[in-house]
């Protein structure tokens, strides 16, 4: 393929004067030319693999201010877990939405990797009631996941990462309220965190 | 005694099948090799096991780096010379042509209005070394107040291209807050569904989302 045909003289017959030219090969080695193409190769390859990055796709509730507090559903403490993030990555949690003013509650501290054994006795929890009848159907284990102004996107996306990875079907990201941070405060204070 | 001898063979091989397979393969990853548009800040993204894969085209990408600056970037040429147009009419900016061609080729800002005309009037040295100062663009969690420049970038860009998909890149550092006035504006706008940037890490054994990949692959 590479190669021409130069042995033919192009039919012209040489007189004895005429010197004949040296005959070089025209064969080339083309080992350099084929390292060099496949080192391309390999840099194309990685770069092109590697520069996909990922992504997470969220859904924020349906927020409108038309709608009235009446016609919303309302949810039932009982399949609720409230999370609230904290700085240096704390998590802090209580069963409920903590609605009832005479009854604060009960906070407990933890970590992310504790955290998921919390989500998963919730759910099973959860799951008990619907057996024995005391929750409908339609009931399914929500996180109210509430981030304190403290708290660090990182530990938002490993929260919404750790409900996909517990397969929690139900939930969301709310705004603190005052009385919520108050909570976090009383409970760094009792426990002795900084 | 008889000695066979075996003709000698030449060691050359013939390359050229080789290098042309070579070449055309260096064709095709060269072609279809995107490069990654040039990144004003360095972000390093949180993990998650999302895998979905990023879109294409169409997104409006908006950056949040550690001190919870906010940088704004859209791939699309077309689109940005529509949107530049858009801005400085909203914003009553009065732009010259070349300032117009300057944030066309221009890969991202993170700059308030207020600096936009003097940042697009310099040159594209000058504009490497105000990027790395940046303020960043002025947000806020009410999507109609008046420092909000975010909401202005986000409705101009939504209104060029109304199938835009907005991805947030933020790093895992960066503080809720910050975070949390792109989600207003957002939600002010009523776009509820948006994409977060994460870089991918295997899911733990042992949880349910592990059990129901590894269930669907034995139904396979």
């Amino acid at each position: 393929m590479a190669e021409m045909d130069t042995s033919s003289s192009g039919g012209h017959k040489q007189g004895p004067g005429v010197k004949k030219g040296k005959k070089l090969s025209t064969r080339i080695d083309l080992t350099p030319m084929v390292d060099l193409g496949f080192l391309l190769i390999t840099f194309f390859m990685y770069t092109t693999t590697l520069a996909r990055p990922k992504t997470m796709e969220i859904n924020m509730p349906y927020k409108d201010p038309k709608l009235k507090v009446e016609d919303q559903n309302k949810l039932k403490a009982s399949v609720a877990l409230t999370v609230l993030l904290s700085k240096n990555n704390r998590i802090f949690y209580y069963e409920g939405i903590g609605d009832d003013p005479n009854k604060p509650p009960e906070l407990k501290s933890t970590n992310r990797k504790a955290f998921r054994q919390v989500i998963i006795d919730k759910m099973k929890s959860v799951a008990d009631m619907k057996a024995s009848g005391a929750l409908g159907v339609k009931d399914e284990t929500t996180v109210l996941i509430k981030p304190d102004t403290t708290s660090t996107y990182g530990d938002l996306v490993g929260m919404l990462d750790e409900m996909t990875i517990d397969d929690v079907k139900v939930y969301a990201i709310i705004d603190i309220t005052d009385i919520e941070q108050g909570f976090i405060k009383e409970t760094e204070v009792a426990n002795g965190i900084k | 005694m008889p000695h066979a001898s075996l003709p000698r063979k030449s060691t050359h091989i013939d390359m050229t099948a080789m290098c042309d397979v070579a070449f055309l393969l260096l064709t095709f990853f060269m072609l279809a090799t995107k490069f990654k548009p040039p990144e004003p800040v360095v972000v390093s993204t949180p993990k998650s096991i999302s895998d979905i894969p990023l879109p294409d085209k169409d997104i409006m990408l908006l950056t949040v780096d550690t001190r919870g600056r906010i940088f704004f970037a859209i791939d699309n040429k077309n689109m940005r010379t529509n949107l530049i147009e858009s801005i400085n009419f909203k914003k009553a900016l009065n732009l010259t042509k070349e300032e117009k061609a300057a944030f066309t080729v221009d890969a991202s800002e993170g700059i308030p209005f207020t600096m936009l005309k003097t940042y697009l009037g310099s040159t594209p040295e000058q504009q490497k070394a105000a990027e790395v100062n940046a303020p960043g663009i002025p947000a806020d969690t009410a999507v109609l107040a008046p420092n909000n420049d975010l909401a202005v970038w986000i409705l101009a860009a939504r209104e060029t291209n109304p199938g835009l998909r907005i991805c947030i890149k933020a790093d895992g550092k960066a503080s809720y807050p910050s975070v949390q006035k792109i989600i207003k504006t957002l939600e002010g706008y009523k776009i509820f569904k948006f994409n977060l940037i994460t870089d991918l890490e295997p899911v733990p054994p042992g949880t349910a989302r592990y059990a129901d990949i590894h269930s669907a692959e034995v139904k396979k």
